[in-house]
């Protein structure tokens, strides 16, 4: 009678534990199936063809314009700026920390690429318009730094430390013979890591570029604090720029429900959403191909 | 002599990168620091604000984040802990489970802001609990679920087999080995994954932004069914929305360094944990 019972909960544990595997599931199709079906409501009122291919976002203008082409090019633009700066630093930190670093310096270091890997978004915003805000607008004569260069600098400093870490990680990853080999015929440090380990490592510091353009388009509070947030369609990194984060974060909070600007803006989110996935599904290819070629 | 100065631009080039991003987290800590700790005292952390937000201190703001935070944690844990067991210990490598790991990777990568829109669509506006620290906490909750499933598979991999196998072998039903034997022992392991996760959690600020948070409640903070303050959304109003800023901007850099003290001591707790941990092993 006992062991039945144990048995019972056993079996009930094993469903409840499925259960909960399932709701992931759900959880991931739950957010597609609401930003589709707003899209599709947004849809039915405004051409998709001119929602993509507008120049123009101004959902109170009369009549009003939803075209998305400002706001993707202002998150384009940001995400290029700081990925130029953050994977050269981020790389050449990366090869710091796995090639030249000592023991006791990495035990310095890690915990400090942590630390800044959790400072708040909103906290990095705000000195984006105290402190380097005033300094980008003293170099160019500006009435405030509040720019696309900005919020690019900001998001570099948010996804070094996932760059790093990931890059670190495929760094070390790399075999110790393919090093000694590369040094048994002469190479040195600086020629091994350049010509032997980087390109080994690759794939793997692909993933890491990856993960790193994922958070700088999703990022929503530094660019919105630091970029100025004018609509008007980007000219340059001097420029104030608005991107696809920003404007759900402006515009959500005062448009009534349901209506086509309350619908365009989940249309806004549908595309963040699929530029995320495919970065995600680009970073999880290089990933596996990564694996595999570790474990051979 | 030629080698020489290569060999240095070589060094320097990885150097000067290393330096860079250590520059980056000691600006950032120096000026929060230097100029957020004039405003700190205990009258700041143990009053509301006053004056139209000018005066006062941040007391309702850092309630409403410990709370907040709280409620991500009742949310999240037990599901995510749930989740990764079944994983861990459960799944066979069939379509499913890869199906479950797909979602769990992309989870994590869904941006917070739309979490945001799904806690207003699903939770303000679908279940009908208005704008509320109970919609933003199970907002948050939805958030931190796949880094929680993450680590806490990552505590659970690292039990070794022959503690379950030892448990089978003596009569324990799986659910026992797993709740009287695994679960135990992966604690300290799932304790700092999830103390990791929450020091995210309390410092993100778009999910909240239409699902419960707000500028300023006259009311004491606390109530499940009503608005809240928290301290990244009242950082970002005090440094934009402010009529005025600049008169502001000593509270801001105060309440900066108050968000920054509770998020480190958070991260701080989880490397004590994992430290002591490690002691053992």
């Amino acid at each position: 009678m006992k062991l039945a019972i144990r048995e019972k909960t056993d079996k009930a544990a094993r469903l409840i534990f499925r259960m909960t595997g399932l709701m992931v599931i759900a959880i991931l199709a739950g957010i597609f199936l609401m930003l589709l079906w707003n899209t599709v409501a947004f849809f039915l009122k405004v051409r998709a063809f001119d929602f993509i291919t507008g120049s123009q976002w101004d959902p109170s203008g009369n009549p009003a314009n939803y075209g998305m082409l400002p706001l993707l090019m202002s998150t384009t633009l940001v995400t290029f700026g700081a990925m130029g700066i953050a994977i050269p630093l981020g790389i050449g930190t990366a090869s710091f920390l796995s090639d030249y670093a000592g023991k006791k310096l990495k035990s310095v270091l890690k915990p400090a690429i942590e630390m800044l890997a959790s400072v708040p978004s909103v906290a990095i915003g705000f000195l984006g318009i105290v402190v380097l805000g005033p300094g980008i607008a003293g170099i160019t004569g500006q009435s405030n730094g509040l720019n696309a260069l900005n919020g690019a600098v900001l998001l570099a400093i948010m996804s070094l430390p996932t760059i790093i870490t990931v890059t670190q990680d495929a760094l070390e990853g790399v075999p110790n013979t393919y090093k000694e080999a590369s040094y048994s015929v002469g190479a040195n440090r600086w020629q091994t890591l350049i010509q032997v380990t980087i390109p080994a490592a690759a794939p793997g510091i692909l993933a890491a570029v990856m993960l790193g353009v994922g958070r700088a388009i999703g990022e929503t509070m530094t660019v919105l604090m630091a970029t100025g947030n004018t609509s008007a369609f980007p000219k340059g990194f001097f420029h104030s720029v608005r991107t696809m984060t920003a404007t759900i974060a402006i515009e959500m909070g005062e448009v009534p429900y349901q209506t086509t600007h309350y619908y365009a803006l989940f249309a806004v989110a549908a595309v963040l959403f699929l530029m995320t996935l495919l970065v995600n599904i680009v970073g999880e290819h290089f990933v596996n191909k990564y694996r595999k070629y570790q474990a051979s | 002599m030629n080698k020489k100065i290569t060999a240095i631009i070589e060094w320097g080039t990885l150097l000067v990168s290393t330096g860079l991003v250590c520059f980056f987290l000691i600006a950032i800590l120096w000026d929060l620091i230097s100029k957020g700790a004039p405003s700190l005292s205990w009258q700041f952390i143990s009053t509301s604000p006053t004056n139209g937000m000018t005066k006062g201190g941040i007391l309702p703001a850092i309630i409403g984040t410990i709370l907040l935070t709280l409620i991500t944690a009742l949310v999240a844990a037990p599901f995510g802990i749930c989740c990764a067991i079944y994983l861990n210990e459960y799944a066979v490598d069939n379509w499913l489970t890869r199906i479950i790991r797909a979602s769990i990777r992309n989870l994590a990568g869904v941006p917070s802001i739309i979490y945001g829109l799904f806690g207003l669509a699903l939770f303000v506006q679908g279940l009908q609990m208005g704008t509320s620290l109970l919609a933003a906490g199970l907002t948050l909750g939805l958030l931190s679920l796949p880094y929680i499933i993450i680590t806490t598979e990552e505590a659970l991999r690292r039990i070794p087999n022959r503690m379950r196998e030892a448990a089978l072998a003596v009569g324990a039903t799986k659910f026992e080995s797993i709740r009287d034997v695994v679960l135990p022992s992966a604690i300290p392991g799932m304790l700092t994954g999830l103390v990791l996760t929450l020091s995210r959690a309390a410092g993100e600020t778009a999910p909240i932004l239409f699902t419960g948070v707000a500028f300023y409640i006259n009311k004491p903070a606390g109530y499940l069914n009503q608005e809240f303050m928290a301290l990244p959304y009242h950082l970002y109003m005090l440094s934009t929305q402010h009529q005025a800023i600049e008169q502001v901007r000593p509270l801001a850099y105060g309440t900066a360094l108050v968000l920054i003290i509770v998020v480190f001591l958070l991260n701080l707790s989880a490397f004590y944990i994992r430290y002591q941990h490690s002691k053992h092993e």
